[in-house]
């Protein structure tokens, strides 16, 4: 009763109570105020940049981009010559930087699986050898290690007029590793054109097979069948039609190889520091991945009459694979955008030409960091993306 | 949320722990009450021009542009401090107002000088840009070099010159870039490239730090002009003018043979140039319309020096870099230094 | 017959000693025929391994000290003279020791430098060895007094002459911005974890967002921002020191990173710990302040100690806008005319890397540590 007269007599307050301490309506309250700072936050940057830019009679916009960019890049997988604009440069800059990173995942995917099963081999001094490269490199700063990688490049390449001359009229100094260009003849999109269709048709043959397998019992040769079809059809079709491809030579001229394909050292450099960087963490987490099966299952895979290679290829790797994808997406976007440290050995990525030249030249640097920053979030988006695609495809159904 | 309200207190707590000024009317008001010249210089150290010595202490030609406006503001030469600066850095620092003055053997060109929002006051040293290369190579003039890899810094005026060199000449090139300085020397001293390429004046003092330095010569073309000379803020008429005039009172006192030893001397001149430079006589003051005193260039002379005196200890036979004076002569020697009159 | 009276019995008293294994199979002939040639594939990668560390040690063993150059003044002690093979230019080391220790710090004021970081190691072992007294104590003096301290004593002022942040370098830099960088870090990193897991939307949204960004982009471009569009974001005439400017760039890169680490921490307290909190009726900040993240933040020392293992290796970009950390002035002197010979970038750079190597691989053996210690504490 005292307990009933007591809120009874507070009814006038009783609302205002209600409402200052509804969870909801402070959450709404706090967020609207959080906004309110933040929007006040951007005017005030806003305001501010607008200002400088006005006093140091700056203008802002995008129109640079179309600016002839007047400066040479050593590394142009697209045309691009001293006339092209700055956008072409930014283009040219990006296709670096994918062609790094690309090359770059499949070298320390490689390189990491390698030394993370080595790390657990029976064989006492490849486990130690894995061990100590694990622990050496990882604990070094990528830059320093660029650094070096750089200079060993350097100093163990011979000049020009001495390189090494490897098979295929390839020659290897320190301009870099330079490779005939093959120059695609009449009729060789054919032969491109059957690399996505034998792949098609390799899939559907292991969908196939699955689902006789499941029905009768009957199994296929569906890896070697794959192979044959994926390799075979593009080499049919290019004898069939005569071998479009020609190669131009690179053939020393003055001071260096004129023609052909040239890797840089840049390159070679950026692609032995950061392969065999990443790969140390490449090789603990698969390492962590293959610990995480637990005995049982091989143990189980044996008593079915599995021989080892297949419990490998069939039970072990598909489960250490679930808990090794997640952290292997984050390596593989750690690599990408680590190779923006290119700029410190001359590698030209998007970071070295784009925020480089371009910003050094135009000035224009609000612009040019925005999009270079941009870019590698949709990079780093994009990959984030196919990976959780492709680790949901992987992962564990539950029951 | 509270990341945002704590992001806002940090950024607050930063600016009064930055001990910033807040805008005032003019730089020189500014320098005058922090008590000394924020000075922006090379920060990788290029001999001769801007770099520290062993025990910390900026030297160089751009160096004593710099203690000269210290001079001529504070009597002091020595009230000036350093930011070392990159090539990307260097303008917008001057932008935001991290620096009062910008020298950092930085080249005037027209669209530095008018899209920036900065203005270049004279010339300190008249370069060009030039090539080095391995002697080893045979070559003797840069229009030998066709297909030949050079090593540039990215963002500098270099780097377009060298692309319109080559393109003039109908000549093909691979250019090696490097955002800094270091690496540019490095990778050339390793054999990356054939050729190296800076201003003249640079290629000397890089030329220095090689591992052999005797296996490199520096070409005899001059390809581009490179003019090079402090900068200060667009929109600021009266610090202008004194950075200009301090380079031109140097000029000047070498003209009229004041030295830094004389110049007490000098005061007694008859000569009328002399006398109006140091402020000498009843009603010569041409410092305080400036804002300074007038005795402004006897204290840019008495602890700097004339052009001649920081030439010669910086860049010339007194250096390392033994750079002859050529186009950087007073005119009357056949150069190109020339300052108009104090009057 | 003799046989008879001889009282020898063929029913033995006592044990024989144990035979030692075969020799194939005892000592070091049995251990390197189990775990070095158990089959003709291990034999392979054996022998080549083998093969592999012939090939690669020795050399390096003289290059590194048969025939390194231990003291010298100048060039001259590391250029080759007369066919004779130089190895590692330690003598450069030796006499840039000071230079790569603290810059260009003037020579008088070095005590300073060189007491805050003799003072950060003897704090940092006071509150990381679980063993010590008053550990508790040792956090808050290093949070508070410590950082006020080291700021006076390395910039100066109230006694002591103003050292300017250009002349730091070296070491100094490297610490300076790893141990600010962590601890700005982690404040930020628990409000945008708290954030993450808010129930708010539109806290959840810009903490997700914050933090995505910061973690999709690399440092490099983070630190561009930091030093050439920061100054353009301020007040016409308001900046800071290009030091300052780095620090903040890179505790906002951190913070993002940190605020996964602790997420990771937030999201193994069981949900129990959540609901006890709210069943006493403590508040959000109150069962947070008091229940959640003290519990959430042991769990994590691990992961904050791995981050900042990737933040003190991250610090080496700094040289790339122009601050002489470690690295930095390293790198620096290559150039110096009194040593370039061919040998000193690798010596330079392989001192670097031990000097990180070391840092690093100690962080990563006392992370390893105390997981295997708070592990067993969660066991139940």
């Amino acid at each position: 009763m005292t307990l009933r007269d007591k809120t009874a007599d507070e009814t006038p307050r009783s609302w205002v109570r209600a409402v200052l301490y509804d969870a909801t309506i402070r959450g709404w309250v706090f967020q609207g105020l959080v906004l309110l700072a933040l929007i006040l936050f951007a005017v005030w940057v806003v305001h501010n940049t607008a200002a400088n830019l006005r006093a140091a009679n700056i203008p802002f916009g995008f129109d640079f981009l179309n600016m002839r960019a007047g400066f040479d890049i050593s590394q142009k997988p697209i045309d691009y010559t001293l006339d092209s604009s700055h956008a072409q440069a930014f283009k040219v800059g990006l296709l670096n930087t994918i062609i790094v990173s690309v090359l770059g995942i499949i070298l320390a995917t490689i390189i990491g699986f390698v030394v993370g099963i080595s790390r657990l081999s029976r064989n006492w001094l490849l486990a130690r050898a894995a061990t100590v490269y694990i622990e050496t490199l990882r604990n070094v700063p990528l830059l320093l290690q660029l650094l070096f990688w750089y200079k060993a490049v350097l100093s163990v390449l011979p000049g020009p007029r001495q390189g090494y001359v490897l098979p295929f009229s390839a020659n290897l100094s320190n301009r870099g590793l330079t490779m005939p260009r093959p120059i695609p003849g009449e009729g060789f999109e054919i032969v491109m054109w059957s690399v996505p269709v034998a792949v098609a048709l390799a899939w559907a043959i292991a969908r196939w097979a699955k689902n006789r397998q499941a029905a009768t019992g009957q199994s296929f040769p569906v890896f070697r069948a794959s192979l044959g079809i994926v390799v075979g059809l593009p080499v049919v079709l290019f004898v069939v039609l005569g071998a479009p491809l020609s190669f131009e030579i690179p053939e020393l001229k003055g001071f260096n190889f004129a023609g052909g394909m040239v890797v840089h050292p840049e390159l070679i450099a950026m692609l032995l520091g950061i392969s065999l960087y990443t790969a140390t963490f490449i090789a603990e987490t698969v390492r962590a991945g293959i610990l995480a099966v637990s005995t049982g299952q091989s143990e189980a895979a044996f008593s079915l009459g599995l021989r080892p290679r297949q419990t490998m290829r069939l039970i072990v790797v598909p489960q250490a694979m679930r808990v090794i994808i997640p952290p292997l997406t984050s390596q593989y976007l750690n690599l990408t955008k680590n190779s923006s440290l290119a700029l410190a050995i001359g590698y030209p990525d998007l970071v070295a030409v784009f925020a480089g030249s371009t910003l050094n030249i135009t000035g224009h640097a609000i612009e040019v960091i925005a999009i270079t920053m941009a870019v590698y979030l949709a990079l780093s988006l994009i990959t984030a993306a196919l990976m959780n695609w492709f680790n949901a495809r992987v992962a564990l159904v539950e029951r | 949320m509270r990341s945002n309200t704590f992001k806002t207190l940090l950024l607050g707590a930063v600016f009064l722990g930055a001990g910033a000024v807040a805008a005032s009317a003019g730089t020189l008001d500014d320098v005058k009450a922090k008590g000394f010249v924020q000075c922006g210089v090379n920060g990788a150290g290029l001999a001769g021009f801007g770099a520290p010595d062993d025990a910390g202490n900026w030297k160089g030609l751009d160096v004593d542009a710099c203690r000269a406006v210290a001079a001529a503001v504070f009597g002091d030469p020595s009230k000036v401090k350093y930011t070392g600066l990159s090539a990307k850095e260097r303008f917008t620092a001057l932008q935001s107002k991290e620096i009062d003055m910008l020298a950092r053997n930085s080249t005037n060109t027209m669209s530095r000088d008018t899209q920036l929002g900065i203005t270049f006051t004279g010339v300190n040293y008249y370069d060009g840009q030039g090539f080095m290369v391995k002697k080893a190579l045979g070559v003797s003039s840069a229009k030998d070099l066709n297909g030949a890899s050079v090593c540039v810094q990215s963002g500098t005026t270099t780097e377009l010159n060298l692309a319109d060199y080559f393109k003039s000449n109908g000549m093909t090139f691979n250019a090696v870039v490097f955002e800094k300085q270091e690496e540019a020397d490095a990778a050339y001293d390793a054999g990356r490239c054939d050729a190296y390429t800076t201003d003249a004046s640079g290629l000397y003092s890089i030329r220095l730090k090689m591992t052999n330095p005797d296996d490199s010569i520096v070409l005899p073309e001059i390809i581009s002009k490179e003019p090079l000379g402090p900068a200060v803020r667009q929109g600021d008429d009266q610090w202008e003018s004194i950075v200009r005039w301090s380079h031109y009172a140097m000029l000047i006192a070498e003209e009229f043979g004041v030295t830094q030893a004389n110049v007490d001397e000098m005061k007694s001149s008859e000569n009328p140039e002399v006398q109006r430079l140091l402020g000498v006589g009843e009603g010569v003051d041409f410092g305080t319309p400036i804002g300074l005193t007038k005795d402004w260039a006897y204290n840019i002379i008495k602890g700097v020096g004339n052009y001649g005196e920081s030439f010669e200890r910086n860049v010339g036979e007194g250096s390392p870099l033994k750079i002859a004076r050529g186009l950087n002569a007073l005119w009357t020697k056949g150069g190109l230094q020339y300052a108009p009159p104090i009057r | 017959m003799s046989r008879i009276e001889t009282d020898t019995v063929f029913v033995r008293r006592d044990f024989l000693e144990p035979e030692a294994p075969p020799a194939s199979l005892g000592g070091f002939p049995g251990w390197a025929r189990k775990n070095l040639f158990s089959s003709p594939f291990n034999i392979a990668i054996s022998l080549s391994m083998l093969f592999l560390l012939v090939w690669f040690i020795p050399p390096l063993f003289k290059w590194l000290f048969v025939d390194a150059v231990w003291t010298g003044d100048n060039r001259d002690a590391c250029l080759p003279k007369g066919g004779e093979t130089v190895g590692a230019c330690w003598a450069f080391i030796n006499a840039k020791a000071a230079q790569f220790t603290f810059g260009s710090y003037p020579a008088d004021e070095r005590w300073r430098p060189a007491l805050v970081m003799i003072a950060f190691f003897a704090g940092l072992a006071w509150i990381a060895i679980p063993k010590m007294p008053r550990r508790r104590e040792g956090v808050w003096l290093m949070l508070t007094a410590f950082p006020v301290l080291t700021f006076w004593l390395l910039y100066g002022g109230l006694g002591l002459p103003v050292v300017e942040t250009s002349n730091w370098g070296g070491l100094l830099v490297t610490l300076v911005v790893a141990v600010t960088g962590i601890v700005a870090s982690l404040p930020l990193g628990i409000l945008l974890a708290l954030g993450r897991r808010s129930k708010l939307p539109f806290i959840k949204i810009v903490s997700v967002v914050f933090i995505e960004i910061w973690r999709g982009v690399p440092l490099i471009t983070v630190l561009f921002m930091a030093s050439v569009m920061l100054p353009l974001f301020l007040p016409n005439g308001v900046n800071f020191d290009k030091l300052l400017r780095a620090l903040i760039g890179v505790a906002l890169f951190t913070g993002a990173y940190m605020a996964e680490t602790i997420r990771g921490g937030l999201q193994a307290i069981p949900k129990g710990q959540y609901e006890g909190a709210a069943s006493l009726g403590l508040g959000y900040w109150q069962s947070m302040r008091l229940i959640i993240l003290p519990q959430a933040l042991k769990i994590v020392i691990p992961g904050i100690v791995n981050s900042f293992i990737s933040l003190f290796k991250d610090t080496s970009l700094v040289m790339i806008i122009g601050l002489y950390d470690l690295l930095g002035s390293i790198q620096r002197n290559f150039s110096d005319a009194n040593w370039s010979t061919p040998s000193i970038a690798p010596t330079g750079l392989i001192f670097a890397a031990a000097v990180f190597w070391v840092f690093c691989f100690s962080m990563s053996r006392y992370s390893m540590y105390m997981e295997r210690k708070l592990n067993t504490g969660h066991k139940r």
